[in-house]
């Protein structure tokens, strides 16, 4: 192995592939059955952490970043003046069992630009999944990005060594892709996405006749959608969102702060700080979508565009339905418990599972560790003192805001200072 | 009645032992304390128990009865936190257990229940960190060779994870506070001790132990991690959070060297 060469291409193709946010190695069930290498049927496992903060558990990194698009928003476009490389199948063969038998990683995380066709390029990022898998008996995880406009039979292939797929909207509507992506069709996104999702399904029924069925990206797909490069309101981009879970099934939706990359004026200008808090609330949101039992459209509406950027979407929500609250933390089901501000899934069931033998006070609510700070104005417990709930929601709110540190504090008090 | 304390010998069936008397005698137990510490109690007879597999299966198997494997697993990880007096809340909670009709191990509005959840939780944790953080040296005669310290006894919880995992290779995890370290040679996983040499580092490929090729795979790790840095989204007090200071001398990726 040429060592400097080789390092040279893993600081351009792994700069280049930064900004895909998923880094999920989990929800896979390929176990090491033969005594080959690795497993993925555990969870995920972050090996390490960026300095911004986010998890590293993929060798995540481009194949190339040739690219024959000039989308506005990727910093691989045609057009832009950048150092350009490419791996071989083999060298990334190489890296990849390298760092995973060192531990430092769960697998691989393969993307392209698109070199020549769409095709050619899902054929090479195919070849080296299979190549992993059948000669070096890799059972790390391996997610392959679907290149958009490949052939169905190309798709059906990479399911069969990939354990997840995804497909990257990244504009949330089709008024903006045409503004900065002219060249890519809305549908070339949703194809390959069908693809998957139908034979996800089919693989799916096949494997409860025939138990020898091999397994297809068995991890299922995620997607991402960038925020804040066009004008979308927080409601279209969750409601694109609720979309793809519902019509795709997809494992994750990943929401990625737009970083300012280039001076194209149908772009946020160059120094434009990332919406960090922004992609904060959304993921927040996302998760009372999926784990909360929230329907989308109780968070966002047509009288409700923008989250609340000063207090989480569970509070917000809670200060717009007052009428809902205080519940008896000692009574209500599952369902309310779980609606509660400053109450998680954790202590949800904890607290289930604790009333079973007396009836809790704010004592035992504080030691089970929920957010008593926000969720007392909505709670009654077997505790004589009462919070004082006859406040407006605003005068609650800054009550609230008073009383908590935000870690975001920063940023909010740059963003208020604004109006 | 007299107060006692029980000294066992540090081990997990050890302490059950020590339950299983206590039950089996009626001892009004204090403390139970791990052979060489001293105890702390005044006006107490100090027992040395001596460890019995049968009698600790005995009580494993009563306990099976009153809880699930989560909550057997739960006490095993308190257990491995090696916290001054956990063995002694772990036998207030046994007892509660007992006492109750069913499935009190879910009572986290009992205090010692709900302690020892946490330090479970902790001991989980650092099972998961250490999974996380090992990071293994290719040694001149072929062995996966990495250096830990965790804060808690977490070596015997994490071999099934690196034995599934690596299978076709053969390495080493040494706890280096602990002085003992698990060696899997392509077929069975050991507990071993050695005296490690003082200039093989935790990180580094010094070529006298070494394969040749190690420290590069090291350096383009470190280049791999800095290149996937965003810079205009550093937030450094996440990334502490997620990575303390004190595990970063074990990580290739954070050291000065490569």
């Amino acid at each position: 192995m040429d060592f400097d060469r080789i390092k040279e291409k893993l600081g351009i193709l792994a700069d280049a592939a930064k900004y895909d946010v998923s880094c999920s190695s989990s929800g896979s069930k390929r176990k090491n059955t033969s005594k080959g290498l690795g497993d993925s049927s555990g969870m995920g496992i972050c090996h390490s952490y960026t300095q911004d903060g986010r998890c590293v558990s993929l060798l995540k990194i481009l194949l190339t970043n040739h690219c024959i698009f000039d989308c506005a928003y990727c910093v691989t476009r045609r057009s832009n003046d950048i150092k350009r490389a490419a791996f071989k199948v083999q060298e990334v063969v190489d890296l990849t069992i390298n760092f995973y038998r060192r531990n430092y990683i769960e697998g691989l995380f393969l993307s392209s630009g698109i070199f020549k066709s769409p095709d050619h390029t899902m054929e090479r990022l195919i070849q080296v999944a299979k190549k992993l898998r059948k000669e070096e008996y890799f059972n790390g995880y391996i997610h392959l990005k679907s290149i958009p406009g490949a052939s169905d039979e190309l798709m059906r292939e990479a399911g069969l060594y990939a354990d997840r797929l995804s497909v990257n909207i990244e504009i949330p509507t089709k008024s903006g892709l045409k503004l900065l992506a002219p060249e890519k069709n809305h549908e070339d996104f949703i194809k390959p996405m069908k693809k998957v999702k139908n034979e996800i399904i089919q693989y799916k029924e096949e494997s409860k006749l025939i138990k020898s069925t091999p397994k297809y990206a068995p991890a299922g797909q995620s997607t991402q959608m960038i925020v804040g490069a066009t004008g979308e309101s927080d409601r279209d981009i969750m409601y694109s969102s609720a979309f793809f879970y519902k019509n795709y099934n997809m494992k994750r939706v990943y929401y990625s702060g737009y970083v300012p990359i280039s001076n194209d004026p149908r772009l946020p200008a160059l120094n434009t700080q990332v919406p960090m808090l922004r992609e904060n609330r959304l993921y927040q949101t996302d998760w009372l979508m999926r784990f909360y039992g929230f329907d989308i459209r109780e968070l966002l509406n047509n009288d409700f565009q923008y989250l609340d950027m000063e207090i989480d979407p569970k509070l917000s929500w809670a200060l717009r339905n007052r009428q809902l609250f205080p519940v008896d933390i000692n009574k209500v089901d599952k369902q309310l418990l779980l609606r509660i501000p400053g109450v998680g899934l954790k202590s949800v069931n904890k607290i289930i599972n604790a009333r079973k033998f007396r009836k809790l006070n704010w004592e035992h609510l504080k030691k089970i560790g929920i957010a008593f700070n926000r969720a007392k104005y909505f709670v009654t417990c077997d505790s004589r003192e009462k919070e004082l709930r006859d406040l407006s929601s605003e005068n609650l709110k800054s009550i609230i805001l008073q009383n908590s540190q935000s870690k975001f504090r920063k940023d909010l008090s740059n963003q208020l200072s604004l109006f | 009645m007299t107060k006692r304390v029980l000294n066992y010998d540090g081990s997990f069936e050890g302490f059950l032992t020590c339950v299983f008397n206590a039950y089996e005698q009626k001892l009004l137990v204090v403390e139970i304390i791990p052979a060489g510490e001293n105890q702390n109690q005044l006006f107490s007879k100090t027992e040395t128990i001596i460890t019995e597999d049968l009698k600790a299966q005995r009580v494993l198997k009563a306990l099976k009865t009153k809880m699930s494997i989560q909550g057997l697993r739960r006490i095993k990880f308190a257990f491995l936190s090696e916290k001054p007096g956990i063995e002694f809340r772990l036998y207030e909670m046994i007892r509660y257990i007992f006492s109750m009709p069913e499935k009190a191990e879910l009572d986290y509005s009992h205090p010692v229940v709900l302690d020892v959840s946490k330090t479970a939780k902790q001991v989980g944790r650092e099972k998961h960190r250490m999974e996380a953080f090992v990071r293994f040296r290719l040694t001149k005669d072929n062995i996966y060779f990495a250096i830990i310290e965790p804060d808690f006894n977490v070596l015997p919880i994490i071999t099934p994870h690196f034995k599934s995992r690596y299978a076709d290779q053969k390495w080493l995890i040494y706890d280096v506070k602990r002085k003992y370290g698990v060696y899997y040679d392509l077929s069975k996983t050991e507990y071993i001790s050695i005296d490690l040499p003082k200039d093989i580092g935790v990180s580094g490929g010094n070529s006298e132990y070494f394969e040749a090729g190690e420290i590069y795979f090291q350096k383009l790790w470190k280049e791999y991690f800095d290149s996937t840095n965003i810079k205009s989204r550093v937030n450094m007090r996440l990334h502490v959070q997620h990575v303390p200071k004190r595990y970063w001398k074990y990580l290739s990726e954070k050291s000065p060297f490569a």
